[in-house]
C-alpha cells in the first residue's frame, strides 16, 4: 500500500463500489511530499497503489484517465481535475512517471489491458473512451489497445493543467496541448534533484582533494579548503547553472556547453582568486570536465535528447575528457617534483 | 526558444508506400516532428526526433521506424558498463528521469 494521503476511504454508491475517491485539493502533507520528492528525498518510493480511483461522483458518461502509480504525476492529474467527475484508472509503473515508465515500457499496453480487466471500468461506463496523456504514447499502442479491451484510446494534453481546455475543446488536442516544452521553469524545478544526487560522489572527492593538498602537496589548509570550494562550485555550475542556462549556451552538444561552462566558472574563479586566467593548470585541466560530464549527465532529465546523440557524444567526449585529466595528473606531478 | 539536440543522429524512418496519412504520428509526436500534407505523413525536421518511438508504437501501418531508447546518459553508460540494452534504470542509484 502507498503512503496516499488522499486515499481515505469513504462510502460509495453501489456503482462506484471499488473505487476510492480522492480530492482534487492538495493537502499540506502532499505539498510537502512532493518538495521532498523534487529534492530527492525518497523520489523513488513516491507510490500510490494501482488500481481505480474517482473525483467527484463519476457517471456512466464521465471520463476515464490513464495514469502512473509516482505520486506526483497522479497528484498533478487530480489538482487539475477539480469540479470534474472523472475515473482514474492507476497503472503500476512502479512509482516511476508517466514519460520515463513510457519509455520502459511498464506504462505500457500489456499493463493498460490488464488494469482494464482488473478495475472493471467497462461495467462503470457507456462509452468507450479512455483518455492517456499524451506522453504515455511511447508505451501505450493505441490500435493495439483497441483491439486487446475494445476501448479507445484518446490521447490527452502533455499537461495536466490543459485538461479543462481539452475537454471543452471536444477533447481535440491544439498545437500548444501536444508540445513537449522545456522552459526556464521547468528546467529549474530539476535542479535540487541533480544536485543533491551529485554529491553522492563527493566523500571521494574530498578524500582524493585531501590527498593530493595536504598528504602529497604539502599545500597546507588553506589550499584544501579553497579546492573544496572550487569543487562544490563545480557541482553545483554542472547541475544548477548548466540547466538554468541551457538554451544560451552555445552549441547542440551538452557536454561541450557545459566544458564551456566549466571553463567560464573556473576563469572566474582563476581571476577573482588568483588575479590570472589561467590560474591553476590543473584546475583548468580537471573541472570543465568535471562541469561538462555533469552536464552531459543532465540529457537524462531533458525532454529533447535521443538515444542515438547522447551515445555519440560519450564518444566523442570520453576520450578527450581522459586526455584532459591525464594532462592535469601530469601537471600535478610536475608541480612536486 | 525551440531547443535541438544533434544533427543528423536521430534515426527515423517513414515508408511513404505504407502510410496512408491517417495522423496517429501527428497526434504522439511531442516535438512535432510530423505533419499531414497531401494524405501522407512527411518529416519536417528529423533533428527535432528525440527517438521516444511513439510514433512507431502507434503506427497502425507499420510505416514508421524508430530507434526506440532513452536519451539518458546514466542509461548509456550504465548499458555499456553492463553490456546491456541502455534502459532507464530508475532504480535507486540512477539519477535518471
Amino acid at each position: 500500500m502507498g503512503n496516499c494521503s488522499c486515499q481515505n476511504k469513504k462510502p460509495n454508491s453501489v456503482n462506484n463500489s471499488n473505487a476510492i475517491e480522492v480530492k482534487t485539493e492538495m493537502s499540506i502533507m502532499d505539498t510537502i511530499g512532493r518538495w521532498k520528492a523534487r529534492w530527492n528525498i525518497g523520489r523513488m518510493n513516491y507510490k500510490i497503489s494501482p488500481g481505480l480511483y474517482m473525483t467527484g461522483r463519476p457517471g456512466p458518461d464521465s471520463e476515464v484517465f490513464i495514469s502512473s502509480n509516482y505520486k506526483m504525476s497522479f497528484d498533478i492529474l487530480r489538482k487539475n481535475l477539480n469540479g470534474i467527475n472523472s475515473w482514474i484508472i492507476v497503472l503500476d509503473t512502479a512509482g516511476i512517471n508517466v514519460w520515463c515508465a513510457a519509455g520502459k515500457g511498464t506504462f505500457g499496453t500489456d499493463e493498460l489491458v490488464r488494469m482494464i480487466d482488473q478495475t472493471s471500468i467497462k461495467d462503470h461506463i457507456d462509452h468507450k473512451r479512455i483518455i492517456v496523456p499524451q506522453l504515455g504514447a511511447p508505451g501505450i499502442s493505441a490500435h493495439e489497445v483497441k483491439k486487446r479491451s475494445g476501448l479507445n484510446v484518446v490521447y490527452g494534453p502533455v499537461k495536466a493543467s490543459d485538461i479543462k481546455n481539452f475537454l471543452k475543446n471536444n477533447r481535440e488536442i491544439t498545437d500548444k496541448m501536444k508540445k513537449v516544452t522545456f522552459t526556464f521553469f521547468e528546467r529549474l524545478v530539476l535542479t535540487p534533484t541533480e544536485f543533491v544526487l551529485s554529491l553522492k560522489y563527493s566523500p571521494l572527492f574530498l578524500i582524493l582533494l585531501f590527498l593530493v593538498d595536504i598528504i602529497i602537496g604539502k599545500n597546507g589548509l588553506e589550499v584544501f579548503y579553497k579546492d573544496i570550494l572550487i569543487f562544490f562550485g563545480a557541482l553545483f555550475s554542472g547541475t544548477v547553472l548548466f540547466p538554468a542556462l541551457l538554451p544560451f549556451l552555445p552549441f547542440r552538444s551538452f557536454a561541450l556547453k557545459g566544458w564551456i561552462l566549466g571553463m567560464i566558472y573556473i576563469v572566474t574563479i582563476n581571476l577573482m582568486a588568483f588575479n590570472s586566467i589561467q590560474g591553476n593548470y590543473v584546475h583548468m585541466l580537471t573541472i570543465p570536465i568535471l562541469v561538462s560530464f555533469l552536464s552531459y549527465n543532465f540529457t537524462g532529465s531533458s525532454t529533447y535528447t535521443s538515444l542515438t546523440g547522447v551515445e555519440k557524444e560519450l564518444k566523442i567526449s570520453l576520450p578527450l575528457y581522459g586526455i584532459s585529466i591525464l594532462s592535469g595528473v601530469v601537471v600535478l606531478l610536475i608541480n612536486f617534483f | 526558444m525551440k531547443m535541438k539536440y544533434l544533427k543528423n543522429v536521430a534515426q527515423l524512418k517513414l515508408d511513404s508506400d505504407k502510410c496512408t496519412g491517417c495522423g496517429m504520428c501527428v497526434k504522439v509526436c511531442p516535438h512535432a516532428v510530423f505533419v499531414i500534407d497531401n494524405k501522407k505523413a512527411i518529416i519536417t525536421d528529423r533533428d527535432l526526433c528525440m527517438e521516444c518511438g511513439a510514433c512507431q508504437v502507434n503506427c497502425p501501418f507499420d510505416a514508421l521506424e524508430v530507434r526506440k531508447g532513452v536519451g539518458c546518459a546514466s542509461a548509456v553508460i550504465k548499458g555499456k558498463l553492463t553490456g546491456s540494452e541502455p534502459t532507464c534504470g530508475c532504480s535507486d542509484t540512477a539519477g535518471c528521469c
